[in-house]
């Protein structure tokens, strides 16, 4: 889990690295292309993250309430 | 949480994220390859998004109107589903300068184009009536396949209807069961008060803690929707913020809640506690209310469907959206009162430890 986790999160440092790579033109060009599909997909993304990220810290909690048990 | 609702959450979310990404666009015109237009012959190249040209050639009509005039234009060559090379003849004098480029095909009903371009070789006269005008069939809207409203500037991420918008319902619904059991904590205080017995602090704890963890999911979703809200915003209106009132009162409000924890984090008598973020809580709640749901209404913002009249125009929200954009609504709102469910009961395991101890 906790792997995984850190896989997860060098995934994303690495994208969100990527981006300012991108002049802030380019930037646009990336995101306009292909009639904008690409701010769904990110809009999508960060969804599901941020609800990935809330369940994580449900279950970090629960994890406490173990351990004290 | 009933099982079978966790199941129905389930089977709504995935409907949302299969159709809201599945669906194509309806068909729409992107440009046209001409700046000045001139009396007699004009040869431009007209785009369209998601039309088919080719799979249609035999019903497809291309032509220019001035005002409610339509000169049709020569099909030159049809080089693919989105691209037509065409030649329209026009005369020296138009009836209106407002030019807009059409074409018209059976499966995607007409779709137009509308550009600011040079037009200063005619003459103008109103309600001209010109001999070399023609009527085209026209049938807006009437496309035969099912596709998502084609809108300019905005195009596929009118998608993110279905990711955007329901995190902050979910916002309203979280804090709507907040503001809920905070009327409840001060109920059961004043009818504690009134009987003159024994305070029974349980009660209200459990409310209280109801409440919180209410909120505190409901401030999730606020951010989500801050966050997503703000990428969509520097794709569409330019920036990643905005001064639109529903954007600086979402904000305002995930302040308040905020400062809702703080307060609540800040008191360490539990039953002052409980009693004091319960008022603030109600505060915060009427606030949401009248930030993001009645002063959008009174001022000019780039959100639709605001200013003027308060319902969503047909054109913003139709059939095909609504489709998808109530489903996901039910099924993030059900998403969301699960999690709070989950927050609740670590929040209760936690205080039954702490009265272990």
């Amino acid at each position: 889990m906790k792997t995984m986790i850190k896989r997860g999160v060098m995934l994303g440092v690495l994208t969100l690295a990527a981006i300012p790579a991108f002049a802030e033109s380019s930037l646009e060009e990336y995101f306009y292309a292909s009639g904008k599909i690409k701010v769904v997909i990110a809009v999508a993304s960060i969804v599901l993250a941020g609800l990935v990220a809330y369940v994580i810290i449900l279950d970090k909690k629960v994890k406490n309430l173990e351990k004290k048990k | 949480m009933k099982t079978w609702l966790k199941i129905v959450c389930i089977a709504l979310l995935a409907y949302t994220v299969i159709s809201s990404l599945w669906h194509p666009l309806a068909p729409g015109g992107l440009t046209v390859d001409i700046e000045k237009i001139q009396p007699g012959p004009n040869t431009f190249t007209f785009t369209g998004y998601n039309t088919h040209f080719v799979d249609d050639k035999a019903s497809l009509q291309v032509f220019v109107a001035s005002g409610s005039t339509y000169f049709c234009a020569k099909v030159d060559e049809v080089i693919d589903n989105n691209h037509v090379k065409v030649t329209a003849i026009l005369p020296d004098t138009l009836p209106s300068k407002d030019i807009s480029f059409y074409s018209n095909t059976n499966t995607d009903g007409t779709v137009y184009i509308q550009k600011p371009i040079d037009s200063r070789s005619f003459a103008f006269v109103d309600g001209f009536v010109s001999s070399v005008a023609c009527s085209p069939k026209v049938t807006n809207d009437e496309h035969q396949n099912f596709g998502y409203p084609f809108q300019v500037i905005i195009f596929e991420s009118i998608r993110n209807l279905m990711w955007h918008v329901p995190m902050w319902f979910t916002m309203f619904a979280l804090m709507l069961i907040s503001f809920i059991q905070s009327i409840k904590i001060l109920n059961q205080a004043g009818r504690e008060a009134k009987a003159d017995v024994a305070m029974d602090f349980s009660k209200i704890k459990l409310f209280d803690t109801k409440a919180a963890s209410s909120a505190g999911t409901g401030l999730v979703f606020c951010i989500l929707g801050l966050i997503t809200g703000s990428i969509w915003a520097r794709f569409t209106w330019g920036d990643w913020w905005t001064n639109d009132p529903q954007l600086n009162g979402a904000m305002v409000v995930f302040l308040m809640y905020v400062a809702y924890f703080i307060l609540r984090n800040s008191v360490n008598d539990e039953e002052k506690k409980a009693r004091l973020a319960a008022i603030f809580n109600i505060f915060a709640f009427i606030l949401l209310v009248v930030l993001l749901m009645v002063m959008p209404r009174f001022a000019e913002g780039l959100h639709p469907g605001k200013s003027g009249n308060p319902a969503f125009s047909s054109y913003d929200l139709d059939s095909s959206l609504r489709m998808v954009f109530y489903p996901a609504c039910a099924g993030f709102i059900l998403l969301g009162i699960w999690l709070y469910n989950l927050n609740f009961r670590i929040k209760r395991l936690e205080q039954e430890n702490e009265n272990n101890d």
